[in-house]
């Protein structure tokens, strides 16, 4: 179970986040939809320990987030823009890398196995530099799995994906979402985001706007509401 | 893996990535060839000016070389999100530091030793009683400025005016290893006696002793926003 209470993070001035509260329970799938500077990266960013909260606390199954980060990380995986590949390292070298620092044993196994399930067991010797953007998207999949993380943070993954790529990691999150982790994707894709989600929400301005089943969703519907409440500032 | 495993596994990384790319020794031996060959046009091989100004020439080119090395240290870690990559690990921040400190340490001697020989041979220099002395100097130097350089590298790697942003950081901080190094280095070839030398040397190690210590606890609150 994942709570946050009273989460504000601000950067000079500017709040990012102004008092977020939430209670994701285990093995949800929550998709987290909002406008261009609503604090979502911002948010997974604290959750991941890249960034630190102004106030306000999270507790993973009880424990501070604050006083056991370093052991969190072990359980989390990490999906972002970026892809944290090393272009001059080979695929196998790249994930050899992460395995080490992630203390796994078998480490040779179970980098075979990660690439296997994404597809590129083929080119595990390529450079990364020689990879389009789906293929270094994923083997960034194999990278955020490679040490079987109970939660994973999800931030715009389906960006700059073609269709295949885009299908692939869709059918790669059902999975996952079978497997009952808990994952969290912070997405601008509607039908993508509500296609997978047990939970909804919507960040507008630093704040949670919108938290809802996802059963209790229609697409249409939350559509509009969706351009409804960010218009509206979050305040409809 | 261990803690020092850990450690070693980034500075092995930063080691196969410079070996595939070549982008950081290429440009530092490049920097450090030109200012020894450029002042060698200035002075005569062997004479009174070529011996006073030795020192100092060879320390140029390890700082200013060894500054174009930091600089990038950090460069090709944010270019696809890879120093990310290393802080969302579970491992201490600490190691971090000094997995990326070691890379550098082991790229600027590298420079460092290719450059010497060519330094010597250019200066007409007799250094043979002391290369020993003079390869501690050296390497407890660039422990030094390496230590404060990767912390400070980390810091200016996120500014617009990175390459300008590391040196007004660093130079003020590691003056006590440029000067100890500089005097160090004219008292061995001077000949001077080896307790004066040893005094400078003395203060080199208790600069690193210090600095490694203090940039290892701090890095932690450096790249955490």
């Amino acid at each position: 179970m994942i709570v946050v209470k009273n989460l504000t993070k601000s950067f000079g001035t500017h709040y990012a986040l102004r008092g977020i509260n939430l209670e994701i329970p285990t093995g949800t799938f929550l998709s987290i939809f909002g406008p261009n500077g609503a604090g979502k990266t911002t948010f997974i960013r604290i959750l991941s320990t890249l960034s630190r909260p102004s106030t306000g606390e999270i507790y993973f199954d009880d424990k501070n987030l604050r006083d056991h980060a370093e052991s969190f990380r072990q359980r989390i995986g990490v999906i972002g823009h970026s892809t944290f590949l090393y272009d001059e390292l080979t695929a196998f070298e790249n994930l050899q890398f992460y395995a080490k620092l992630y203390s796994l044993p078998d480490a040779r196994k179970r980098i075979q196995q990660a690439l296997e399930e994404v597809g590129l067991l083929a080119r595990a010797d390529d450079f990364v530099r020689t990879f389009s953007r789906g293929m270094q998207q994923r083997l960034s999949i194999a990278r955020a799995m490679l040490h079987q993380p109970d939660i994973l943070l999800l931030d715009e993954p389906f960006t700059g994906l073609d269709q295949h790529a885009s299908s692939m990691l869709k059918h790669w999150l059902s999975e996952l979402k079978s497997e009952k982790r808990t994952i969290l994707l912070v997405t601008h894709d509607l039908t993508h985001g509500l296609e997978l989600a047990d939970q909804v929400a919507i960040f507008v301005r630093g704040k949670v706007a919108y938290f809802e089943s996802a059963d209790h969703v229609d697409e249409t519907e939350f559509q509009a509401h969706y351009h409804k409440v960010v218009a509206a500032g979050g305040a409809a | 893996m261990s803690y020092l495993g850990k450690i070693f596994a980034i500075a092995y990384k930063d080691l196969l990535h410079e070996y595939r790319s070549r982008e950081t020794i290429t440009t530092m031996m490049i920097f450090s060839f030109l200012v020894v060959v450029i002042f060698n046009f200035t002075f005569d091989p062997g004479s009174s000016y070529a011996l006073e100004a030795a020192p100092g020439i060879i320390w140029v080119a390890f700082t200013f070389s060894g500054m174009l090395g930091l600089n990038r240290s950090f460069i090709y870690e944010i270019d696809k999100g890879c120093f990310h990559g290393l802080l969302l690990s579970p491992i201490d921040r600490g190691a971090i530091y000094l997995g990326k400190m070691i890379g550098n340490i082991i790229f600027m001697t590298l420079v460092e030793l290719l450059t010497l020989p060519l330094f010597i041979i250019l200066f007409n220099l007799q250094f043979s009683d002391f290369l020993l002395p003079l390869l501690l100097i050296i390497f407890l130097a660039t422990i030094g400025f390496a230590a404060v350089g990767t912390l400070f590298s980390a810091i200016a790697v996120n500014t617009k005016a990175r390459e300008i942003m590391l040196p007004i950081l660093l130079f003020p901080v590691v003056v006590p290893v440029i000067l100890s190094a500089v005097n160090a280095t004219g008292g061995l070839l001077r000949s001077d006696d080896w307790n004066q030398v040893f005094a400078w040397v003395r203060i080199l190690l208790a600069f690193d002793v210090i600095f490694v210590a203090i940039c290892y606890a701090t890095f932690e609150y450096v790249v955490e926003e």
